[in-house]
């Protein structure tokens, strides 16, 4: 029997597709099975966790709700660790972003002297891992008082090259002449960036707010250096000191766990353009 | 240089016909377009010469000393001639290891995984999409702790489980006798975490394709592979470029993994022991700063001409 060249194409179209289907299946379970398998672990006592390790079944007659009690009781530490996390988040994602767009627009709408070794200086921080520079900015942070402060988590970071690198090139779209027309009207150079700039850039801000936040929300390396007192951590770092070789605070900790992902995912399954155009803003070719 | 500038402003000032100096001054600041760039880009040049320059000046003599509070001293070029033990070779060659491998996975499958995504025949698109992304949210604390109990080494831990099924005896993964078990688990942690991240790169470079092109492909009868191999993968070099130079840096600059897999920074005999985290080591642990310096001044150096080189391969100065 003959099949009509349509029916060919349809043909192949689905076992293409099926396939395709299959293969984008089995990959998708795969990245869900260590959030399955720590959220079922997070809903079985420490003991168990600690005598086998977690897995993917179910065993209701050991799954309960404890670990979430104990941890919404006000016994630990975590919500306080909550809290710090998120106000350092806010405190530094409005103040690098302030602070960069700042940047970027001297950047981006003037020419001046040593504007390139400057904007070379952009980069150059950019190639180079901060935790190179670790040591010494251990020992500065120490001279300059910051230890055990949220300022000395935030402050290094507060010209993030990323974001002076991502507004410049969302400016360089905004034509200088347009910024003429607001000097003739009487503007200050920074009444043209607070007035007229700023309000333009808010897209951008949409997106590097997420890219900046982020970071800052999961940022762990710099923060266990800086951060010393057990009521001032952030909650990864909060979360790590849990970490002991007897597991005793296994409970706390997985539940804990999951339950700082929740909201992230939350607030990403609703404004998730912004959160992948935030999140891979490093893409933007120079 | 300076005087002179300042001569100019001076000069410049009575031309601006307002006898009154104060708030003249002020407005002068506020609306004069020569100073106004240096007010903006001030902020940045603070934080480079507080955070950046100061702690690399101070990184390089200290690299020269050696660091004990109070009797700080020169010691001339002992730290670097210390560079060549064994524990730093070791933690390079693991660092090495680890991006080679890493690049060899992470930067071609997401493409490939992208390109499929993009294609016509795929359904339920942007649900695979927010799947992928999902690890990327998560913090390495999370992500570690998670994978550290699906590596575990008892019988019941999820991959041994698993494996049991196809009647492989329970393998202690992590730092185990085989070196290839801990590569295995921080490839995979590697993996998890930013396959989705690097498919959204290569899918936000697929939209800037002109779809014009594959359509005048297919009516010069070239076949898909033939459309991937001559449209999409020249086109798509410089996603491919960005993504690969961000998994050579965050794979020589990997230590958080390792970190939080081996609960902290001691695996045993070195496995996971990385370049960071030999770093961290000698600044924490041992409190080794005059040497811990010397090591990150070869780092800085070694970072910059790779950084150097290749953006001299991908034609970045012939740009500017």
């Amino acid at each position: 029997m003959r099949k009509t060249p349509k029916g060919i194409k349809t043909r192949k179209f689905s076992w293409t597709t099926i396939l395709l289907l299959l293969l984008f299946v089995l990959l998708a379970v795969l990245i869900l099975i260590p959030f399955y398998s720590i959220f079922l672990a997070s809903l079985r006592p420490s003991t168990e966790i600690m005598r086998q390790g977690i897995g993917l079944d179910i065993d209701l007659s050991i799954m309960s709700f404890d670990n979430y009690r104990h941890l919404f009781s006000g016994q630990t530490k975590y919500f306080t660790w909550f809290f710090n996390s998120i106000k350092i988040t806010a405190v530094q994602t409005v103040l690098t972003l302030l602070v960069s767009a700042f940047v970027a627009y001297g950047f981006a709408m003037y020419d001046f002297k040593g504007k390139n070794v400057l904007f070379t200086c952009v980069l150059f921080i950019m190639m180079i891992p901060m935790e190179i520079i670790m040591l010494p900015l251990y020992q500065l942070t120490i001279k300059l008082g910051l230890m055990d402060s949220m300022w000395g988590i935030i402050l290094p970071a507060v010209a993030g090259p990323l974001p002076i690198f991502f507004f410049r090139q969302y400016l360089s779209g905004i034509s200088r002449e347009f910024l003429d027309a607001a000097r003739v009207d009487g503007c200050s150079e920074f009444g043209i960036f607070f007035r007229i700039i700023a309000p333009l850039m808010k897209p951008s801000f949409a997106a590097m707010g997420i890219f900046v936040g982020m970071n800052s929300w999961n940022s762990f390396l710099w923060p266990m250096i800086v951060l010393r007192s057990s009521e001032k951590l952030t909650l990864p770092i909060g979360l790590n000191s849990l970490i002991t070789p007897y597991g005793n605070n296994y409970d706390v900790l997985i539940c804990g766990a999951v339950f700082s992902v929740i909201p992230i995912i939350l607030l990403f399954l609703i404004f998730q353009k912004q959160f992948i155009a935030g999140m891979t803003a490093g893409g933007v070719k120079g | 240089m300076g005087l002179k500038k300042n001569a100019a402003a001076v000069t410049k000032e009575p031309k601006a016909a307002a006898p009154k100096p104060g708030k003249e001054r002020t407005n002068s600041l506020l609306y004069s377009q020569k100073l106004a760039p240096y007010l903006f880009v001030a902020p940045f040049v603070l934080v480079f010469a507080i955070f950046y320059i100061y702690p690399v000046i101070s990184s390089i003599i200290m690299s020269f000393q050696e660091v004990i509070p109070g009797q700080t001293h020169f010691i001339g070029l002992t730290n670097y001639k210390r560079l060549f033990n064994g524990d730093l070779g070791q933690a390079v060659l693991n660092s090495v290891i680890y991006t080679l491998l890493s690049c060899a996975v992470v930067v071609p499958v997401p493409m490939l995984l992208a390109v499929f995504l993009n294609s016509k025949k795929m359904v339920g698109k942007n649900i695979f999409r927010s799947v992928f992304f999902l690890p990327a949210l998560v913090s390495i604390v999370v992500a570690g702790l998670t994978f550290r109990l699906i590596f575990g080494e008892m019988p019941t831990a999820l991959l041994n489980n698993v494996l049991s099924n196809f009647g492989i005896k329970p393998i202690k993964w992590l730092g185990g006798p085989a070196q290839w078990t801990t590569f295995f688990a921080l490839l995979v942690l590697c993996c998890w975490r930013w396959t989705g991240v690097n498919i959204m790169y290569y899918l936000a470079g697929l939209q800037n394709i002109s779809v014009e092109l594959y359509e005048s492909a297919e009516i010069d009868g070239a076949n898909a592979w033939q459309q991937f191999r001559s449209i999409t993968v020249p086109l798509l070099k410089p996603t491919f470029t960005y993504v690969l130079t961000i998994s050579i840096y965050g794979g020589l600059a990997m230590f958080l993994e390792s970190y939080m897999l081996f609960n902290g920074n001691r695996s045993p005999g070195g496995a996971g022991l990385t370049i960071v985290g030999y770093l961290y080591r000698l600044g924490w642990e041992q409190a080794n700063f005059g040497f811990g310096c010397a090591v990150g001044i070869c780092l800085l150096v070694a970072t910059l001409t790779i950084n150097l080189v290749q953006l001299k391969i991908s034609g970045f100065f012939k740009k500017e």
